[in-house]
């Protein structure tokens, strides 16, 4: 643009360049609207079959109950554990990222990432319109199940908790969506270094599903030594980010985290958030600078 | 048999030497399926803080749980080691057409598809239960009689036969439907149902749970059976699971055998 630009052509040409930004957001999400829908028999099947895990815990939690004196496990009582379950399946729907690390490296590992690089498509935006068409789709189709499994369990749940806890648990959703979408794609992109990534995947879904609270509500952890002194297992698991993707959202609707510590915990996953999305990009920016283009 | 019996020795040699050509990446397998399984005992650990037993009443305390556990471990190392790689091979056979060049061969088309694979690293979760199994025996203060130890074997035989014939049902559903991913993992979701003592499955919902599972698909057999033997006493009732255990494997694997011949039978190549 030159200097002499009046100020309305500099307006329309940003609102053009917007508009522009919009359409190429636009196109990723429907491409991969598309190729999700092409297998939907597949996904409502897969989708319903995933509550049948949570069947046989809730079966186990009640046997726990049914044999010991306590009313509450480390605050939850019968009910609660089934109810926190269920919820961390709602969690879980939305932080977890199926094939997301995996899929990046292999584009790496086989060069088709390459195409990215000479696209003028920022190639994090299209994974994370990518990953939002597929959860898009994923909801349209899992509400029907998830609703008549909550419906069917709704003597297990608390009464529905006040406008306030209700958006805090819909940011808390969000955040942990962003939250499990830039771990994984960070870790992804570890194979311009790493051939094979699969291994660390590995790990990584190991340390998650135990210390996110998907496997036990984290409280259970509380009074657990560490050897430090002052300081148990519980503790450790606060300090790292992986209860955000599975058992903060539902400690939120069961109201186990309320007022000025709802604030702070939301001010947290939110910071967490901004950590691991600047440290995908230092990773994709690094990455693509060593990276040589294997493959034809 | 015996042919088969040597047959199959070449077929684990082979996986043995290509195992052990990639070294790392076996141990990496090792550790990894030692991750998951160090993982589960740890919760099943957790559990044990906040209660003294799983059910009230079914003496299924700590010990006693670990011994089931370890049952579990071993039953299912076994069947991950033996039949799910081959298995595992079998949709892409189906779609490829590979599946051809396995029916001309002069040998029983369900032995070469179900077990022309090993996976030695699966082998290591089994011995871990093996240890478990020893442990938590030593601990017990009920300790098995010799027929409980003379039957344990033969149950644990008894329930990687009913196993084996859900891959092979599973195995014929895909001949027939070309490919079903889903399935497998329904295999996944299924076998869950068998990792915890058949009592934790009662009230209005786990009893018909219980029975289906029991009677109609004997998936409850696979572990319960045997890890009761091993862990708890042999009073009265206690001998029909074990009849029923035996009693279900030689039917689980004859209408499985049937069900994959005429799955084959209706198989049309898919290559050209």
């Amino acid at each position: 643009m030159s200097s002499d630009a009046s100020p309305t052509a500099i307006r329309s040409g940003r609102l053009a360049e917007c508009a522009t930004r919009l359409r190429i957001w636009w196109t990723m999400l429907a491409i991969c609207l598309e190729e999700r829908l092409a297998y939907r028999g597949d996904f409502i099947l897969g989708t319903a079959m995933r509550f049948l895990p949570i069947v046989t815990q809730v079966f186990l939690w009640t046997a726990v109950f049914a044999a010991t004196s306590r009313s509450d496990i480390a605050g939850y009582s019968k009910t609660d554990i089934v109810a926190y379950y269920l919820l961390t399946m709602v969690t879980r729907a939305f932080s977890s990222m199926p094939g997301l690390a995996g899929g990046v490296s292999r584009s790496i590992r086989d060069g088709s990432i390459k195409k990215y690089l000479v696209q003028p498509v920022d190639y994090v935006s299209f994974l994370l319109a990518a990953r939002i068409a597929h959860k898009l789709v994923y909801y349209a189709v899992a509400i029907l199940p998830f609703a008549v499994v909550f419906w069917i369990c709704r003597s297990y749940f608390p009464p529905v908790p006040d406008a306030a806890t209700i958006a805090a648990f819909v940011a808390s959703l969000l955040l942990s969506f962003l939250l499990g979408f830039f771990m994984e794609a960070t870790l992804g992109m570890l194979g311009f270094w790493v051939l094979e990534v699969s291994s660390i995947v590995f790990a990584y879904m190991l340390v998650q599903y135990l210390l996110s609270g998907h496997m036990f509500p984290i409280d259970m952890l509380a009074g657990i030594p560490t050897g430090i002194a002052g300081v148990d297992v519980a503790d450790v698991v606060r300090w790292l980010p992986f209860e955000y993707t599975a058992y903060f959202p539902a400690a939120v609707w069961l109201g186990k985290v309320q007022g000025a510590e709802l604030g702070r915990a939301l001010a947290i996953e939110a910071a967490w958030v901004i950590v691991m999305a600047v440290a995908c990009r230092i990773v994709w920016w690094r990455g693509t600078r060593r990276y040589s283009a294997y493959g034809g | 048999m015996g042919r088969y019996l040597s047959i199959f020795g070449t077929f684990a040699r082979a996986c043995l030497v290509r195992d052990m050509t990639f070294r790392a990446n076996f141990l990496l397998e090792c550790v990894t399926s030692l991750g998951w399984m160090s993982m589960n005992l740890a919760f099943y650990l957790l559990v044990f803080q906040f209660t003294p037993e799983i059910g009230k009443g079914t003496g299924w305390s700590r010990e006693p749980f670990f011994a089931f556990v370890a049952t579990g471990l071993i039953i299912n190392s076994i069947v991950q080691a033996l039949f799910m790689p081959s298995a595992e091979e079998l949709t892409e056979m189906v779609r490829t057409g590979g599946l051809d060049a396995v029916l001309v061969r002069p040998l029983d088309a369900q032995f070469l598809l179900s077990m022309h694979r090993v996976d030695f690293s699966s082998f290591a979760n089994g011995l871990v239960g093996c240890g478990l199994l020893a442990w938590a025996l030593t601990r017990m203060d009920y300790a098995p009689p010799p027929i409980a130890w003379l039957l344990y074997p033969l149950l644990v035989v008894c329930g990687v036969a009913i196993l084996y014939s859900f891959v092979i049902m599973l195995a014929a559903a895909t001949i027939l439907m070309g490919r079903n991913q889903s399935l497998y993992d329904f295999w996944f979701y299924l076998t869950n149902f068998s990792r915890y003592p058949a009592e934790i499955y009662s009230g209005p919902w786990g009893g018909p749970l219980r029975a289906l599972c029991t009677f109609v698909i004997p998936i409850l057999l696979v572990v319960n059976v045997p890890a009761r033997v091993i862990a708890q006493p042999l009073v009265g009732d206690a001998w029909w699971p074990v009849v029923g255990a035996v009693a279900a494997a030689a039917a689980a694997l004859v209408i499985s055998r049937i069900v994959f011949q005429r799955a084959l039978a209706r198989y049309r190549s898919a290559s050209s």
